[in-house]
């Protein structure tokens, strides 16, 4: 038990948990419009687009969450642009732009050489690089989001839901998808310190496909998805203490392993919600 | 010419999706307690139709007036619907509530106005179930009830019966009629030209055009129906209701086409 609770007495590691916790419910709640609108491959490409904007931050200089905040809203906005116009090989366009910001941020470093700790930690999270002003972040992100979420609940279900049926209706829907798609570049940014470019992706999507096995109501999913997501940061962050292993890692791989128990627990009834998610959006 | 008295007046309207017009030169007056059949062969501009009277699609030429805060529901095809989302009976129908509250649990006010819809569209104790747990004509009806929480002046829908057995068929139709008995303007599109088409009050005949419109013993003739599906049909007559019949379609003429070695 002392063992345990050993890193409790490390002000690092108690940022470094609330991050994490807080981060991981965030992702949850995101990632239920991201896995339900198909948008698990522009969740993993923002991320990797906002790598591009971290890395020029860091070679100038320039404050993270500004340089990579602003980068990363106008990658979200032209994605989310491309998306809507929904033309064929968006897919590709996004890859483009995705990747080429991140082959951007790469180059960077390479040329420059600077802060290839911080930018190390971008790529896979890290405890060490977590301060209290990313405390701050990460928990003032969380409420934006909640209060978004909150804020706009229906509309957000139905533009989620019925896209053509919520426009007819009177639902603006280009600013919603506008507003989710800020959100989600937001939300990315703030959990990167913790969960690392490579792996938020898996962050987004493992909870909230977890929470629709159990469940076949949006609410319900919902809810689910966060808790689901914030247990999954407060045992990964755990476990990267302990294991000495980033914590990006730690936290997917108990997604994972919760992914893993709720499948054996639900069987083939919860791997067929799981499998509609892709299946829905694919067609 | 006058509006007075419309909820929709559409005159010589052409719209489209890209360089080909989907609707050429279309008038439809929409007038409120109307009851209104779209027929025409796939492609024919039914559902453009539609989106025009909606204002999802904007007219290439000719004009569009909606009585001002008109307030339409729409009722989409059932093919168009992801039945695999995780949303219930309940949730679905709340969605349409956007105007005001946007929280997301209803007031007590919206509960019992989803509980009186649910109820007289038949889908009472239904409201925690999954869209997929449904029969085809409840999951029509779950749609219906969603353009009727928004108590929309004109309701729009698109195919309400394919795919439907004819018992279904018949009790969409037959709600239709009441909710239209109501005061309800209804405008719906359909292939069925005998199990729906037929028993509606005012029909229009499209084939990118407009080619006939008004009761079903003037529109349904061979003449306009050659002309919309550009296959000969004849009109028979059962229990004082008109019949189409698809002179090349039929399973005589198929029995006898091979007879002839055609």
């Amino acid at each position: 038990m002392t063992t345990l609770l050993e890193p409790f007495q490390f002000g690092f590691f108690r940022h470094g948990l609330i991050v994490a916790t807080l981060a991981g419910a965030l992702c949850g709640l995101v990632g239920v419009y991201v896995t339900l609108r198909g948008m698990s491959y522009i969740g993993h490409g923002l991320s990797h687009a906002i790598f591009g904007g971290a890395a020029a931050s860091a070679v100038i200089s320039f404050n993270f969450y500004v340089g990579a905040g602003v980068w990363g809203l106008a990658s979200a906005l032209l994605i989310g642009r491309i998306t809507r116009r929904r033309v064929i090989g968006a897919d590709a366009a996004i890859g483009v732009v995705t990747t080429a910001s991140f082959a951007l941020g790469l180059a960077l470093i390479n040329r420059f050489g600077q802060a290839e700790r911080s930018i190390d930690a971008a790529l896979f999270g890290s405890i060490l690089g977590v301060s209290v002003t990313d405390v701050w972040v990460v928990a003032g992100v969380t409420v934006l989001a909640a209060a978004v979420v909150f804020g706009s609940y229906r509309l957000l279900l139905f533009t989620t839901f019925d896209p053509e049926v919520a426009e007819v209706s009177g639902v603006p829907t280009a600013r919603v998808d506008a507003l989710l798609m800020a959100v989600l570049a937001v939300s990315i940014l703030a959990t990167m310190k913790v969960l690392g470019v490579v792996l938020i992706a898996a962050a987004l999507v493992i909870p909230a496909v977890v929470a629709r096995m159990l469940t076949n109501s949006f609410s319900r999913m919902l809810w689910l998805s966060v808790v689901i997501g914030a247990t999954c940061g407060f045992v990964g962050m755990l476990a990267s203490y302990h294991l000495d292993v980033s914590s990006g890692a730690t936290i997917v791989l108990v997604g994972a392993l919760v992914f893993s128990v709720v499948l054996a627990v639900t069987g083939a009834h919860g791997l067929r919600r799981a499998a509609a998610l892709a299946v829905s959006h694919s067609a | 010419m006058s509006t007075v008295d419309s909820l929709v007046r559409l005159e010589r309207v052409t719209c489209g999706y890209g360089e080909a017009p989907a609707l050429v030169n279309a008038s439809l007056d929409v007038r409120p307690g109307a009851f209104i059949g779209v027929v025409g062969p796939s492609g024919s501009g039914k559902t453009t139709l539609l989106r025009c009277i909606l204002g999802s699609v904007r007219p290439l030429a000719g004009s569009v007036w909606r009585a001002p805060s008109l307030r339409t529901g729409y009722v989409p095809q059932v093919e168009t619907v992801d039945w695999n989302f995780p949303v219930t009976v309940a949730e679905t129908v709340l969605m349409a509530r956007t105007g005001g509250r946007r929280l997301p649990w209803p007031s007590a006010a919206e509960r019992r106005e989803i509980d009186a819809v649910l109820e007289r569209l038949g889908l009472a104790g239904l409201a925690k179930r999954h869209i997929r747990e449904l029969s085809g004509g409840q999951q029509q009806r779950v749609f219906l009830a969603r353009a009727l929480v928004g108590r929309p002046q004109i309701v729009l829908l698109d195919e309400p019966t394919a795919g439907v057995d004819v018992r279904t068929r018949h009790d969409v139709l037959h709600l239709l009629g009441d909710l239209n008995g109501d005061g309800l303007a209804i405008v719906l599109t359909t292939h069925d030209l005998n199990g729906i088409a037929a028993h509606l009050p005012h029909l229009v005949c499209l084939n990118c055009e407009v080619i006939g419109e008004g009761s079903p013993r003037r529109v349904l003739t061979p003449e306009i129906l050659e002309r919309t599906y550009g296959a000969p049909m004849e009109i028979l007559e059962h229990g004082g209701m008109p019949v189409v019949v698809d002179r090349h379609g039929g399973v005589d003429n198929v029995v006898r086409l091979r007879r002839e070695g055609a």
